[in-house]
């Protein structure tokens, strides 16, 4: 499994929980498997060319991850984060 | 007796009501739904009073659509939001920004809805908003990188900012960009071609191109649906269909005013009557009220005169921009004008612009205000 870690934005997608378990080989598996269980979820991080999202920023074990075409293997960790913006 | 009014504000930071009582002069606010959601556009279907749509984003993240069944008492997201195809090889990369606009579709399409997009983009929903679909004989044209260039220049970016529908026909769309002008499909949107003859975009090197205009609002007189007004960022202009090229009515606002603004709002009982809410369009453009004093103006010929009604609005020192959206009218007799500016503030008049009083205050910059039976 992958550990996620979801930012307050998207907490109203998952009942409330910020940290998640979930399956996939790369990036955009792991966030479309959340997407089945969390419909609405990912398309709000990720755009439908498959780009992460102008102020969200994704971290794979601590790096900060681009492509969301990226492996990810067992007991990755995955961090979401809300990116810094104005007023 | 004119019967009670619910205005649905859309801000950049939540949505609320206002509701009236009958009289229209008693009002209450109830919100905010979805504090901190930019919220672009809330519309209640007026074909069955009770589904809405609410077009929202956040400043993280991105797009998509609200929907309401019970008249806005609660919301669940659409299922599949407006998203533009997979970028082809080779093919610039778009996807939606925000959605801006959303329009019930024709009362013979009980179901259908159509939203407008930033950057430019045209979907349709069959099922009352929960999925979308691009409308390819606009995203698709051979012309759409023309028309919506990736270097659109509109500050919060290119829009197709309308979809007009001729109440006769289910098939005869207008649509409204910041970056073409105005466009008219007759094949419920598998084709379009530009509307815009005689309109002015002196931005351009050519001050009269065939599109590239920036089209700010579009109506038709309900009363006759062949006439369509038009708020430019260069000036205000009628069209009386089938004729093809506009005429600048805005030429007969006054001088000091101008007719540079947003919106316009045709009157729903009579053809030759309209109101503008003029911004000043000098120099740099401020897009606040010309000289500090809020006013809307109203035509009662079809353009051919303009007179001020500012009876009850702030009379010095008050520098309002009032955004596309967020100038509207109900369906009362006499007839009930809204407008919510940036600065938070509402206004209302139950007597067709003569007399206004602020039914709202301190609320975040207020994107749209739209009116519907209560």
């Amino acid at each position: 499994m992958i550990r996620v870690l979801v930012p307050s934005q998207l907490t109203s997608y998952t009942g409330g929980a910020s940290e998640l378990q979930a399956e996939g080989a790369t990036l955009d598996a792991v966030l479309a498997d959340l997407d089945t269980r969390f419909p609405g979820l990912k398309f709000r991080v990720v755009d439908e060319q498959d780009r992460v999202r102008k102020h969200m920023r994704i971290f794979h074990n601590g790096e900060a991850a681009k492509d969301v075409a990226a492996a990810v293997r067992e007991g990755d960790e995955v961090l979401i984060f809300g990116a810094l913006s104005g007023g | 007796m004119s019967s009670a009014v619910r205005l649905f504000v859309g801000t950049r930071k939540g949505a609320w009501t206002l509701t009236s009582d009958a009289s229209r002069r008693g009002w209450s606010m109830e919100g905010p739904v979805f504090l901190g959601h930019i919220v672009n556009h809330i519309v209640l279907d007026p074909r069955d009073g009770r589904t809405a749509l609410m077009a929202a984003k956040t400043g993280h993240l991105g797009p998509t659509i609200f929907r309401s069944r019970d008249g806005g008492a609660t919301w669940t997201e659409a299922r599949r939001p407006p998203a533009f195809a997979k970028a082809a090889e080779g093919e610039p990369a778009r996807a939606v920004d925000h959605s801006f606009w959303v329009q019930p579709g024709h009362p013979s399409e009980p179901d259908v809805w159509w939203a407008g997009t930033s950057p430019p983009g045209l979907f349709v929903s069959t099922d009352a908003g929960e999925t979308w679909d691009s409308v390819a004989g606009f995203n698709d044209h051979p012309m759409y990188w023309k028309w919506a260039p990736e270097d659109g220049g509109t500050p919060d970016g290119a829009l197709l900012n309308q979809v007009v529908i001729d109440p006769r026909d289910p098939g005869h769309l207008y649509l409204a960009t910041s970056t073409a002008g105005v466009f008219e499909s007759l094949d419920r949107g598998a084709s379009w071609r530009p509307l815009n003859q005689n309109v002015e975009a002196n931005f351009m090197p050519d001050p009269y191109p065939e599109y590239g205009q920036d089209a700010h609002y579009i109506a038709l007189a309900p009363t006759r649906p062949d006439r369509i007004w038009q708020q430019n960022h260069c000036g205000i202009y009628r069209l009386d269909r089938p004729g093809e090229r506009w005429e600048r009515i805005g030429r007969n606002m006054p001088e000091e005013i101008g007719d540079i603004g947003f919106t316009i709002i045709p009157h729903p009982r009579d053809a030759e009557t309209a109101w503008v809410l003029p911004m000043d369009g000098t120099d740099v453009w401020p897009r606040t009220s010309p000289g500090g004093r809020p006013a809307v103006y109203r035509t009662r010929d079809g353009g051919a005169s303009w007179g001020r009604q500012d009876g009850g609005l702030p009379s010095d020192q008050a520098w309002l921009t009032v955004k596309r959206q967020a100038f509207c009218a109900d369906q009362a007799d006499p007839l009930g004008l809204y407008f919510g500016a940036t600065n938070g503030e509402v206004w209302a008049s139950a007597d067709e612009g003569e007399t206004w009083s602020e039914i709202g205050r301190h609320l975040p910059e207020i994107y749209s205000v739209t009116a519907a039976p209560a």
